[in-house]
């Protein structure tokens, strides 16, 4: 088991590491030079060439790349043109926004945890009680209603649910305010009313394939032995499908869910778009428009990780939930 | 799951129409796994309804130009003389009249009908291309990594996780205008025909990473059995080995992923113009117009459905399609 985990996260970190190589070298092939933005008009030569020295863009690629993995571990000094000492997570400075990455990256993050966490719990609540009910109702009208809404959801598109759902609830009902976000420690309630629209926008969509796929995994799970044994020898309906079964059934939703989640937790470009709140895929496709690469690389950066650690605690989920599942 | 020609000929026989709609007339007679599956498709009500649905939405892509002539209205013009002083289109529903079956755009004033119409011509051949080529990769690495195994089994694994971990929305973003400079540099004209070529390599870059995994699943599965060994023994060639051999006996669940793939891709393309990548304006896209009817959801809500449902008719019908191909491909999996 730690033989399987230390494995694991070595190639986790091996990931990672190239993530990092590949966006550095890709967005240094940026054409936009990041200097010119800085000094936007009346700017010399000299000045030009003496800020990219504070930069460090004279220095070469790998010395470059090391300064600000070191940056991420151990912080590091960025001059004073860049605010001056940068502590341990250090991601650089931004000079587009005038402020340290990290900082930017902190005010954002709980922006988007706050959408996709609870719109991650709704989603996966419903998608999977409805693909269970569905299976267990095979051939009713419950069955053929949650076939229809999954099929209609799984085609539908975020931006325009989201679009009609702002028009409906917000524009015409004027039930619900413009979305926006507060902070949850602040305000639970305007919290909530402000980012309910992005969660039911979310959640529908995703419970829709969740539920198919639900459905799909608790037929195959019914129709086999051991859950016919266990009806046979006596064990109540609830104990056979919601232990044994769901069980079982649930296994390849989890790989599938961890992926979704830890994607969406690295920014939800799309809804954060629609309804209009900046949180970390917003902030990273604004910095990629402004050319600001320290802003980019975390961003990406941060995605990833997500993205790693949500594989790796989906393999250590795997094992947990189902004890077929010996970990070499 | 493989349909062998042994296996399919060995289905025919056994299985003699399970839902007894045909009366017992037969003898034992062979089909190919292919005329099984055409059989079961052309039985399904829902594969015809998509299947013809699909075919519609192809011609209407296909014949655009036909159809522009027949509409007499182009996808640039501008029709100012209809819209109201803050450049709303004047009448209901934003501006449906007989001229303009789907009303004017706010503001440009461009007719929506045409520009949808154009919009799906862009959709479809970006998506079909991008799934052609994301295919061909998928099924050649795949191939290579089930059969032949080892590091570069390995190595191919890797890369398919590290495709993985990128953010392709971001990445997307960030590689598009890059391209783009690096090719016509700061001033030049981007022809419309060069960004559809990034957007789809873009594609091909992140996409071939699920072909791979089912390519390779279904070739392990396959490369101990009875019949690679017998070819491998008699010197089969590598290119032999893959094509010939293997790939006869997994096209089916490669043609699901395939048609499952191109819905996936008009959704990427709606959505990376949605952000604001990829095409100019001057190329209709689905996802660049929902993006700009956003502004006006409260004066114009009808500029958003247009698009909105059109997308989603292309989307439900690939989708039902895709389904329903699967289940007369593979009749034993339940979904």
């Amino acid at each position: 088991m730690s033989r399987f985990l230390i494995k694991r996260l070595f190639s986790a970190t091996l990931t990672l590491f190239a993530v990092s190589v590949l966006t550095f070298l890709m967005f240094f092939a940026l054409p936009r030079d990041p200097v010119s933005s800085i000094c936007s008009k009346n700017c010399n030569p000299e000045r030009l060439e003496r800020v990219r020295d504070d930069l460090g863009l004279n220095d070469p690629l790998i010395s470059q790349y090391a300064g600000y993995m070191k940056g991420i571990v151990t912080g590091r000094d960025l001059g004073s043109a860049q605010g001056g000492r940068c502590d341990a997570p250090c991601l650089g400075w931004s000079y587009v926004t005038n402020e340290a990455v990290s900082d930017t990256i902190a005010r954002v993050l709980p922006v988007t945890l706050s959408i996709v966490i609870p719109a991650a719990i709704l989603w996966l609540l419903l998608g999977v009680g409805l693909g269970m009910v569905s299976a267990l109702r095979r051939g009713t009208w419950l069955d053929r209603l949650a076939i229809g809404f999954s099929l209609t959801g799984a085609s539908l598109q975020l931006y325009f649910v989201g679009a009609v759902l702002l028009l409906v609830f917000v524009y015409n009902l004027r039930l619900l305010p413009v979305p926006s976000y507060t902070s949850l420690f602040d305000n639970p309630a305007k919290w909530a009313s402000g980012l309910v629209l992005a969660w039911v926008a979310l959640a529908f969509l995703f419970s829709a394939i969740y539920a198919r796929l639900s459905r799909a995994q608790m037929l195959e799970t019914l129709s086999e032995d051991f859950v016919r044994t266990a009806r046979a020898k006596g064990l109540a309906k609830p104990t056979v499908y919601g232990r044994h079964a769901l069980r079982a059934a649930i296994t390849p939703v989890v790989t599938i869910a961890g992926l979704d989640v830890g994607g969406a937790l690295g920014g939800t470009v799309i809804t954060e778009t629609t309804f209009g709140i900046q949180g970390l895929g917003r902030t990273a496709v604004d910095a990629v428009r402004s050319g600001d690469l320290p802003t980019i690389m975390a961003t990406v950066l941060i995605a990833a990780v997500f993205v790693v650690l949500a594989n790796v605690l989906v393999d250590l989920l795997y094992a947990a939930i189902d004890p077929r599942v010996r970990l070499r | 799951m493989s349909l062998s020609p042994v296996e399919g000929v060995a289905l025919a026989e056994i299985e003699s129409d399970p839902d007894a709609t045909m009366p017992a007339a037969k003898g034992v007679v062979g089909r190919s796994p292919g005329q099984l599956a055409w059989m079961r498709l052309r039985r399904d009500r829902t594969a015809v309804v998509s299947g013809v649905l699909l075919v519609f939405f192809l011609l209407l892509g296909l014949a655009a130009p036909l159809i522009e002539m027949a509409y007499g209205i182009g996808p640039r013009e501008q029709f100012q003389n209809l819209l109201d002083g803050f450049g709303m289109p004047l009448g209901y529903a934003g501006g449906v009249t007989g001229d303009h079956w789907f009303g004017l755009e706010p503001n440009l004033g461009r007719d929506i009908f045409i520009r949808l119409i154009y919009g799906l011509r862009t959709s479809l051949f970006i998506a079909f291309a991008a799934a052609l080529i994301t295919a061909t990769i998928g099924v050649v690495l795949g191939a290579l990594a089930g059969y032949l195994g080892g590091w570069l089994d390995a190595v191919i694994n890797w890369i398919t996780d590290l495709t993985l971990a990128m953010p392709f929305l971001i990445i997307a973003l960030a590689l598009t205008p890059t391209i783009t400079l690096r090719f016509y540099g700061e001033r030049g004209q981007v022809s419309s025909a060069f960004g559809v070529g990034v957007l789809i390599a873009v594609f091909a870059i992140f996409g071939w990473t699920s072909t791979a995994r089912l390519v390779r699943g279904q070739v392990i599965a396959l490369r101990e059995r009875e019949f690679v060994e017998a070819a491998r023994a008699s010197g089969a060639g590598l290119g032999h080995m893959l094509f010939r051999q293997l790939l006869p006996n997994i096209w089916a669940p490669i043609l699901v992923s395939f048609s499952l793939a191109v819905p996936q891709f008009i959704t990427s393309e709606a959505a990376l113009s949605f952000i604001g990548v990829g095409l100019s304006d001057e190329t209709p896209s689905f996802g660049r117009m929902i993006y700009d009817s956003l502004d006006f959801l409260q004066t114009d809500p009808a500029y958003v459905f247009f698009p909105g449902i059109t997308i989603f008719a292309l989307v439900f019908a690939f989708n039902l399609f895709g389904d329903a191909l699967r289940d007369a491909l593979d009749p034993k999996s339940s979904r």
